[in-house]
């Protein structure tokens, strides 16, 4: 029971950083129709933003903050320069160019870093607390736990309370009714992928202390765990990615406590197929007739 | 009485596809103005290209003074030319509300938006008792207010209308028109594409025939609704 109880803990733990990864690849897949696989190397590039930064500082916070604005700069970037050339080409080329864009990231990560893991340390203790004899959950949890919360509740004011949500919303709903009313369908755009770049950002460090450490490919699969968690939901609901961030590393966690961890990469494919096949547009995607 | 709107061979189309072939057209301010065709004579064409949605290859568009002629739409809206897009545009997803909000964000001014929201809930009652239901809700007449309501929130001055009628039952329709007279008498502006030949002619000072991308004909509307050579031979009736 206790086993169960520290499983379940851990999960949502990992399940936390699922969702805020899932949800930047639904912000992405709901203005653009562009699933971004190369959301994990982005996060990777900004977490070795963030040790260089700390590296150099000597403060976590300062490597912290670089990381997030590393991302901000990012995903601007990378919307600008690449993916605006194929955000009107057939699905296919999007998928190869962000595809591309992985291999030239790892690649150019470890000329410059070396392929060996780096120490990405954690600013709060990973050791669980006892509750009631229990050992359950670390200061580190806590930090994750609050971090995630507060990213989703700014996120869920920015897109129904603020003026330029609403602007978001229907750039992605209908972009060619949103531009007739004087919406700024491609500012927007870049907004989009500045604020998932930025998620993605936040997740890398808040993931990477909990792995082996930073190496080009430490962000791989928790992409395949994410990328899981968004079809679960249903990419087109961020309500869903949550959900599904929270099922995938709930079920990851206890197939890696009960049937060893070994196992784990297995799982998550076995549950992407297994959605793919009962229920293709995820669980809570509306599946209501467009009339535009 | 002066021109709002001037175009002088307006050419263009899509992707090296011709459609307008030098269009010549000319809004005077405070009236309502009515391009009548067949299918694929171009209307909806030239309403796009004035709109900013298609650039236009050759020609100029003069919106009050000022050769606009490839400007970006959303810089046209801020000059007050506002096109109701084909088939509505009410996005399905949002609500009432939202959809009427949009119409007026580029203003960034809370007041005038909330002023020119109830302004709109007035005109069209219906609206205000559905406020927060979703687009997709709704009834092709409501829409169609919608649609029209949130083109008016942005307090335009010449609005660019695709169709109004379509879909609708004859009250309705009926309806909506009288609403652009009232407009008009407001001081409004309105380019009024139509396929219902005779609606559009009962509520406009002005016509022009559109035929393979060509203006066939322009006189005032009690002319054209007369003319019955012209009515056999493009409108069809």
């Amino acid at each position: 029971m206790d086993r169960l109880l520290f499983l379940t803990v851990d999960g949502l733990s990992r399940g936390a950083v699922y969702a805020a990864f899932a949800l930047a690849l639904v912000l992405i897949w709901r203005g653009t129709r562009i699933v971004n696989f190369a959301q994990g190397v982005m996060a990777v590039v900004t977490a070795y933003v963030a040790y260089s930064v700390a590296g150099v500082t000597g403060s976590y916070w300062v490597g912290f903050a670089a990381g997030l604005l590393g991302g901000l700069v990012l995903g601007a970037v990378v919307e600008r320069v690449v993916m605006r050339r194929v955000e009107q080409a057939p699905p296919l080329n999007a998928v190869i160019v962000a595809l591309g864009l992985v291999l030239v990231g790892q690649g150019v990560l470890g000329m410059i870093y070396g392929n060996q893991y780096l120490p990405f340390p954690a600013p709060f203790s990973r050791t669980a607390m006892t509750v009631a004899g229990v050992p359950l959950l670390s200061r580190y949890d806590v930090f994750v736990f609050g971090t995630v919360l507060t990213l989703m509740l700014v996120l869920a004011v920015l897109f129904t309370r603020t003026a330029t949500g609403l602007r978001m919303r229907a750039a992605a709903f209908a972009p060619q009714v949103a531009r007739l009313l004087g919406v700024n369908v491609g500012g927007l755009l870049t907004l989009g992928w500045t604020l998932a770049a930025l998620v993605g950002a936040l997740a890398g460090m808040l993931t990477i202390p909990t792995g082996l450490g930073l190496h080009p490919t430490a962000m791989d699969l928790v992409f395949v765990s994410a990328f899981t968690a968004a079809v679960v939901g249903g990419l087109d609901s961020p309500v869903g990615a949550v959900v599904g961030g929270l099922v995938v590393g709930l079920v990851l966690s206890y197939v890696g406590g009960y049937l060893g961890s070994g196992t784990t990469p297995l799982a998550v494919l076995v549950l992407l197929v297994a959605v793919l096949l009962v229920r293709p547009s995820g669980l809570f995607s509306g599946t209501q007739a467009r009339r535009v | 009485m002066t021109a709002l709107l001037e175009v002088d061979g307006l050419t263009g189309g899509y992707d090296g596809v011709p459609v307008l072939h030098g269009v010549d057209l000319t809004v005077r301010a405070g009236t309502i103005c009515a391009v009548l065709g067949a299918n694929g004579a171009g209307k909806t064409t030239l309403l796009r290209t004035l709109s900013g949605l298609l650039r236009p290859s050759a020609g100029r568009i003069v919106f009050d003074g000022a050769d606009v002629r490839g400007l970006a739409v959303q810089r046209l809206v801020r000059r007050g030319l506002v096109q109701v897009p084909e088939g509505r545009g009410v996005i399905a997803e949002l609500t009432v509300e939202e959809n009427l909000r949009l119409g007026g964000l580029w203003r960034h001014d809370r007041r005038a938006l909330r002023s020119a929201m109830a302004e709109v809930y007035e005109l069209f009652e219906p609206l205000a008792v559905r406020r927060r239901n979703l687009g997709h809700q709704l009834s092709g007449g409501e829409a169609q207010m919608l649609a029209l309501g949130r083109a008016l929130v942005a307090r335009p001055r010449l609005l660019l209308l695709d169709e109004p009628s379509l879909g609708l039952a004859p009250r309705v329709v009926a309806q909506i028109m009288g609403l652009l007279r009232r407009l008009r008498d407001d001081g409004l502006t309105v380019l009024l594409v139509e396929q219902n030949v005779r609606s559009a002619l009962s509520v406009a000072d002005d016509g022009v025939v559109m035929s393979l991308g060509r203006v066939v004909a322009r006189a005032e509307a009690g002319v054209l609704a007369r003319d019955a050579g012209l009515r056999h031979a493009y409108l069809g009736f």
